[in-house]
C-alpha cells in the first residue's frame, strides 16, 4: 500500500513536470496579450482569436500542407527503398550481400550534419532548391530502416520462399504478396518513425527553402518567432500548438508499434 | 502442405543432376543481378547523399572555394591549423563537450527513472507511459519556441516563479554562464521521450521469473534494481547512450531558435558553427574542416563506447 502511494506520487509529479511546457503553451495560446504580460497560468476565456491570427499572419495552412507532403513522401520512399534493400539482403543469395549490409550499417557513423555543405551544392546543381524532391529524396534510404526490416525478414521462414517459388511465384510477387504483408508491424513502426522525424526536421528545410513555396511548418514557426516575439506571444503559441499537434497525435496513436520497432532496434543493435 | 512441397524440391533437384553445375553458375549471376537491382535505389541514395558528400567534405576542407562551392585552390591543412589556433573554435568545442556532459547522463538517468516507475504494475500506468513518451512527438522548433517563452526574462514562467519566492530572475538566455544550461534543459526535456520508450522496452524484456526468485531469496527493491534490472538492461542502456551522445553532437535547432549561438559564442555548438561559417560567411572549406572534426568526433566516441561497452555490457 505504502509502495503504491509512493509510486503514484512519483508518477503524478513527473507527469506534471514533463507535460508542463506543452500544457502551458496550449493555455497561453488562448490568452490575451494582457494575460501573458501579467504572467497568468490560465486564460480567462476560451477564444480562438489567436489561432485565427496565426493562420492569417503567416501562411500556416500552406506550411502544414507542405510538411504533410514532405513527411508522407519520405515515409513512402523509406518504406519502399528500405524494404527492397532488406529483401535483397535476406532473400537473394549473392556474393557480397553481407558487405552491402555492412556498407549500409556503416552510414550510421556519418552524421548527416557533416555532409550538408556538399549536399547543398548537389541540390543546387540539380535545381532542387525550393522543391519537394530537394526536401525528400536525400532521406529515402536510412540505415536504421534497412536494419530493422532485415532483422524482421530474417524471421520469415525460408521454406515459405521455397514453396512459393515452386508454386511459380516470382521473386517480386513474393516480395509484395508475402514479405510485405507479413511485416506490417515493422513497416508501420518504420513508417511512423519516418513521418515523425521528417515532420520535425529543421536544419535541412532551413537550408533548401528560401521562399514559401515548399517551406515546411517548422521553418514557418521560426519565421513567426522572429517576426512576432516582440509583441504577440499568444499568437506564436497558437502557431506552436498547430505545429506540434499532428505529430503528438500520431505518436500517441502509434506508440505501441513505434515502441516495438525501437526496442527491436535497440536490443539487436 | 509445406512439407509436401519441400519434398517436391528435392525430387526435382535429384532429377536434373546433369544441368546442375551450369545452371548453378547461371543462377549465381542471376541472383547477383537481381540483388543489385533491388539494392540499386537505396545504394544510389546513400552513395549520392552520404558517401559522396562525406568524401567531398574532406576534399573541401583542403581547398579554398567560392560561395557556390567551386574550388579555387589547394591549401592543405591550413584550415585545420587555423581552427586549432582560433579561440572562437576552442570556445565552440568546449561548448560542444560541456553540452554533451550536461545532457547525456541527465537524460538517461531521468528516462531510466521514468521507465522504472512506469514498469510497476499499478492501475493507470499506460496513461503515464503515453505522457512520458510524448516529447518524442514534439519537434525541435516547437519545443524550443515554448522554452523561449518559458525562459523569457520578464514574461517567462520560470522567472515569475522565482520572483514569487522572492528570488531575483535569471538571465536564462542572455547570460554567458547560464545560456548553455538553458539549451541543455530544453534538450533533455525533448530527448526524454525517445530514451524513455527504448528503456521501457528493455525493462519489459526482462523476465518476470528473475524477480520472483530474487524475492524468494529475500532481495529487496533496491537490490533487485541494482543486481537484476541494471545489469540486464545494460545492452539497452548502452544503445541509448551511444544514440544520445551522437545526437548531442548534432544539436542545431534549439540553438538556432533559443540563442543563435550567443551570448559570446557560449552556445555555438559545432553544427551551429558549421552552419554559420558555411551559409552566413560562405567559407565552405573552413566549415568543411569543422564538419570533418565532427565526423571524427562521432567516430571516436562510438569507438570508445563500443570498447567500454564490450567489457561492461551484460548480454543475456
Amino acid at each position: 500500500m505504502m509502495k503504491k502511494i509512493i509510486i503514484y506520487t512519483l508518477l503524478i509529479l513527473s507527469s506534471l513536470i514533463i507535460t508542463f511546457p506543452v500544457l502551458y503553451a496550449v493555455s497561453a495560446s488562448f490568452m490575451t496579450s494582457a494575460e501573458i504580460n501579467r504572467g497568468a497560468l490560465l486564460p480567462s476565456s476560451l477564444s480562438f482569436e489567436n489561432y485565427v491570427a496565426a493562420f492569417n499572419n503567416v501562411p500556416l495552412l500552406h506550411f502544414l500542407f507542405n510538411s504533410f507532403v514532405v513527411s508522407f513522401t519520405v515515409m513512402i520512399g523509406q518504406l519502399i527503398l528500405c524494404s527492397l534493400a532488406a529483401f535483397a539482403i535476406v532473400f537473394i543469395p549473392f556474393k557480397g550481400r553481407n558487405f552491402v549490409f555492412f556498407l549500409f550499417i556503416s552510414t550510421m557513423l556519418i552524421p548527416w550534419e557533416a555532409t550538408i555543405i556538399p549536399n547543398y551544392v548537389t541540390i543546387q546543381n540539380l535545381g532542387w532548391v525550393n522543391t519537394y524532391p530537394g526536401l525528400t529524396v536525400p532521406f529515402f534510404a536510412i540505415a536504421f530502416g534497412i536494419f530493422l526490416l532485415r532483422q524482421h525478414f530474417l524471421t520469415i521462414p525460408k521454406e515459405l520462399y521455397e514453396s512459393a517459388q515452386i508454386d511459380g511465384c516470382t521473386r517480386f510477387k513474393f516480395y509484395y504478396k508475402f514479405v510485405l504483408p507479413l511485416s506490417k508491424p515493422m513497416l508501420s513502426a518504420l513508417g511512423i518513425f519516418g513521418f515523425l522525424t521528417t515532420w520535425n526536421m529543421y536544419l535541412w528545410p532551413l537550408l533548401v527553402t528560401n521562399n514559401n513555396d515548399v517551406r515546411t511548418v517548422q521553418i514557418g514557426l521560426k519565421m513567426m518567432v522572429s517576426a512576432e516575439t516582440g509583441t504577440s506571444w499568444n499568437v506564436v503559441m497558437a502557431g506552436t500548438v498547430m505545429v506540434l499537434l499532428p505529430t503528438l497525435l500520431l505518436l500517441i496513436l502509434g506508440l505501441n508499434q513505434l515502441k516495438r520497432g525501437l526496442t527491436a532496434g535497440a536490443l539487436k543493435g | 502442405m509445406e512439407i509436401e512441397k519441400k519434398t517436391n524440391t528435392s525430387v526435382q533437384q535429384v532429377k536434373k543432376p546433369v544441368h546442375k553445375r551450369k545452371s548453378a553458375k547461371r543462377r549465381e549471376w542471376e541472383n547477383l543481378g537481381a540483388g543489385l537491382l533491388y539494392l540499386l535505389p537505396a545504394l544510389l541514395i546513400v552513395g549520392v547523399f552520404l558517401f559522396y558528400p562525406m568524401m567531398k567534405t574532406l576534399y573541401y576542407s583542403f581547398h579554398v572555394t567560392n560561395a557556390s562551392g567551386a574550388v579555387i585552390n589547394f591549401i592543405g591543412f591550413e584550415y585545420y591549423r587555423t581552427l586549432f589556433e582560433s579561440s572562437a573554435f576552442r570556445t565552440s568545442m568546449k561548448a560542444t563537450f560541456l553540452f554533451a556532459l550536461y545532457t547525456v547522463p541527465t537524460t538517461i538517468i531521468i528516462s531510466l527513472f521514468l521507465a522504472v516507475i512506469t514498469n510497476e504494475k499499478v492501475k493507470g500506468v499506460p496513461f503515464f507511459r503515453v505522457v512520458f513518451s510524448s516529447t518524442l512527438g514534439i519537434s525541435v522548433a516547437a519545443g524550443a519556441t515554448i522554452w523561449l517563452l518559458l525562459f523569457h526574462p520578464s514574461l517567462g514562467v520560470l522567472n515569475n516563479m522565482l520572483n514569487a519566492f522572492g528570488l531575483s530572475g535569471v538571465q536564462w538566455l542572455t547570460s554567458p554562464n547560464v545560456a548553455l544550461i538553458s539549451v541543455a534543459i530544453t534538450t533533455i526535456w525533448m530527448n526524454i521521450g525517445f530514451n524513455f520508450i527504448v528503456l521501457l522496452g528493455g525493462l519489459q524484456n526482462i523476465s518476470e521469473e528473475l524477480y520472483e526468485s530474487a524475492k524468494i531469496d529475500g532481495a529487496g527493491y533496491w537490490r533487485q534494481l541494482f543486481n537484476i534490472t541494471i545489469p540486464l538492461l545494460s545492452p539497452t542502456l548502452f544503445f541509448v547512450s551511444v544514440v544520445t551522445i551522437i545526437n548531442s553532437f548534432q544539436t542545431f535547432g534549439q540553438v538556432d531558435i533559443l540563442t543563435g549561438g550567443g551570448p559570446a559564442n557560449s552556445t555555438n555548438l559545432i553544427v551551429y558553427s558549421i552552419f554559420r561559417e558555411a551559409f552566413y560567411n560562405g567559407y565552405f572549406g573552413y566549415a568543411s574542416a569543422q564538419a570533418i572534426i565532427l565526423f571524427v568526433l562521432v567516430l571516436i566516441f562510438t569507438y570508445i563506447q563500443f570498447k567500454v561497452g564490450e567489457k561492461k555490457v551484460h548480454y543475456q
